[in-house]
């Protein structure tokens, strides 16, 4: 003990000082952990996993998974083939209206999802503003999969943007010109220096995309309706099912939450072997 | 050959720049940061369109806005060496060097990159990544990346700055080996003389968007145009007017009071200068040596070893720097306070017009 309090003399000089700002700290804490983490343990707690493996061999409960995938998918691969290149144009150039594209942009994230829903009912609906255009072009986007597509897109991909306009703009300019000097033209060295340096930030946002994409339900809703096999994702299935077979709501949730604390976990393992490679390689 | 002439306001500076530097040469320009030095990179290198300009480099043109032809960066072949040697984090000390390699399978870029880091002494360190060298292998691998492109024209900004004073004189040397060794023109940008003496075989000043002064590093110490080249170049620069004295001799009364003697001819208001290593220090009161000596009563202010020599910060009417050895300041006891006599040749003090 003597060595203890030797090594720290301010540790034993004076009275002891309450800790009651500490203590406050750590009850904080523990609220919101207990707050954030009780409903998921429950998702998982209130069910037998026997009876939760039952309620998934349903094949409404298989079509759902399945549409949801596939939808998710293919809007994450629209948001990262233009929003990438729409990103780096915002992160490394500067034009007049920059901040308005930049707030337009942004607009969704802040948009209720019922709201996102109309607004793509006026715009591309059967009767909205280019639903004309779009049943010429052979494109049936209502009550279709491919509604659902537009959908999770619409919503998800300012999540996309926003992270990776970050991520460009973090990288060191003089890199970018370094590879310029070095032969390579502005689109080469946009693929082999500006993509691998943002990777970390481009890897985030894409996770907070998949995500966001995967638990989208309102704008679905309304835009694409909810029918099995077709329109009906997940988060549309266990709201179907919640009033009649809360089982199976609670199966299909379950999922979900292992779906996404996969992504998160991915992320994070992705994010820490980037560090750890580039500081030990 | 490359000629460079550029006309572009940047800011709040306007730079006017024509300079012309021929294969095997290496032009250093030297000024404070914010002259403008790294933006004639950037204009040599096409990473800056001036609104005006001609680049030339043998007998291409790379811009001629005029003519409405600017080239891209990636169509100069320039070797274009970055302050922090702005090495890609993701790619290996070998990738890197191997970045500019096209057109050849991985194997031959891999042998050539190996080839490149070996004649710098880094060829061990081909697959360790930037962030795990050294200031000093950094600058290497971006040496040996930069000629891999086989340039036509080297451009190197502040190459040594961000070395510690360790490492420094050695990659100063290896340096002047490589500029010796490639046959292309040189251009280098430091903003510290000495620097620039050493690498360059003739110094530009920069100045605010110009080329002030050009010439030798000799040329520049012995024949300052100005107060700011002289100041530059290391010099005292004291303010004064002259005006004819005996022995085809200049007499400058100084402001601020005392007389110095000068074998430059001037007349009215002028920058006196002179560099620390020419003054020595007497006891007080001491007998004068001759007549051409300029010989001040001053005060020591501060008293710093650099190396094996000593500064003395001086108060005078205005305020003089001196170097001397460390054995001298010891016999003569300097602190700060100690009452000393300045002296200097009148053959070593520069006059310049103001």
């Amino acid at each position: 003990m003597s060595g203890v309090a030797g090594a720290r003399p301010g540790a034993v000089r004076g009275a002891p000082r309450p800790a009651w700002f500490p203590a406050v700290l750590g009850v904080a804490l523990a609220l919101a952990l207990t707050f954030l983490t009780l409903p998921i343990v429950a998702i998982f707690l209130d069910s037998s996993p026997a009876r939760l493996i039952d309620a998934l061999g349903e094949p409404a409960a298989l079509d759902a998974l399945w549409l949801s995938l596939r939808a998710t998918a293919m809007s994450l691969g629209l948001i990262l083939l233009v929003g990438t290149p729409a990103a780096y144009l915002l992160a490394t150039r500067s034009f007049c209206g920059k901040s308005l594209v930049i707030t337009l942009v942004e607009l969704p994230l802040v948009l209720p999802p019922a709201v996102a829903g109309i607004a793509l009912l006026a715009a591309v609906g059967p009767s909205g503003i280019l639903g004309g255009a779009v049943e010429a072009a052979g494109v049936e986007l209502a009550l279709e999969t491919a509604g659902v597509v537009v959908a999770l897109t619409f919503v998800a991909s300012p999540f996309y943007v926003r992270q990776a306009t970050a991520a460009f703009a973090s990288v060191d300019r003089t890199l970018l010109d370094a590879s310029r000097t070095l032969g390579a033209s502005e689109a080469r060295s946009f693929l082999r220096v500006m993509i691998p340096c943002a990777m970390p930030g481009l890897t985030a946002g894409t996770a907070l995309a998949l995500g966001r994409a995967l638990g989208e339900f309102g704008a679905t809703l309304m835009f694409a309706g909810s029918f099995q096999g077709i329109t009906q994702t997940v988060p549309l299935a266990i709201y179907d099912r919640f009033s009649t077979d809360f089982d199976s709501a609670l199966a299909l949730s379950a999922v979900l939450v292992a779906v996404s604390a996969a992504i998160l976990l991915s992320v994070k393992l992705v994010q820490r072997s980037e560090a750890l490679g580039g500081a030990a390689g | 050959m490359l000629r460079v002439e550029a006309r572009t306001r940047l800011g709040g500076l306007n730079l006017v720049v024509s300079l012309e530097v021929c294969a095997g040469e290496c032009l250093a320009l030297a000024g404070p940061s914010g002259a403008g030095k790294t933006s004639i990179l950037r204009v040599a290198s096409g990473l800056l369109r001036p609104e005006r300009g001609r680049v030339h480099c043998g007998g291409e043109t790379w811009l001629d806005t005029e003519r409405g032809i600017d080239v891209p960066p990636e169509h100069r072949r320039c070797g274009y060496v970055f302050q922090e040697y702005a090495l890609f984090p993701h790619l290996t000390a070998w990738q890197n060097v191997a970045y500019p390699l096209r057109g050849m399978s991985r194997r031959e870029r891999r042998r050539r990159a190996q080839e490149l880091l070996e004649r710098f002494g880094v060829g061990r360190l081909a697959d360790a990544r930037p962030r795990t060298l050294s200031g000093g292998e950094r600058q290497r691998v971006a040496v040996a990346r930069v000629l891999a492109r086989r340039p036509d024209v080297l451009l190197l900004d502040e190459p040594l700055s961000a070395l510690d004073p360790r490492t420094r004189a050695g990659a100063a040397r290896e340096l002047e080996a490589v500029l010796r060794e490639v046959e292309v023109p040189a251009l280098l940008v430091t903003h510290d003389f000495a620097e620039a003496a050493q690498l360059g075989d003739r110094v530009g000043v920069v100045d605010a968007g110009r080329v002030v002064q050009e010439g030798t590093p000799t040329e520049l110490a012995a024949a300052p145009r100005s107060a700011f080249v002289a100041d530059f170049t290391g010099a005292v620069v004291m303010t004064g007017t002259a005006h004819a004295g005996p022995n085809g001799l200049t007499l400058v009364e100084l402001d601020g009071g005392g007389t110095v003697t000068s074998s430059d001819r001037g007349e009215g208001p002028v920058a006196v200068s002179v560099y620390p290593w020419e003054i020595t220090i007497d006891p007080e009161g001491e007998a004068p040596h001759g007549s051409s000596q300029n010989r001040l009563p001053v005060e020591v202010l501060s008293v710093t070893a650099v190396g094996n020599r000593v500064r003395l910060g001086l108060a005078a009417p205005q305020p003089l720097a001196a170097e001397i050895t460390q054995a001298s300041a010891k016999a003569l006891d300097l602190r700060a306070g100690s009452l000393v006599t300045a002296t200097w040749k009148a053959a070593a003090t520069r006059l310049v017009s103001i």
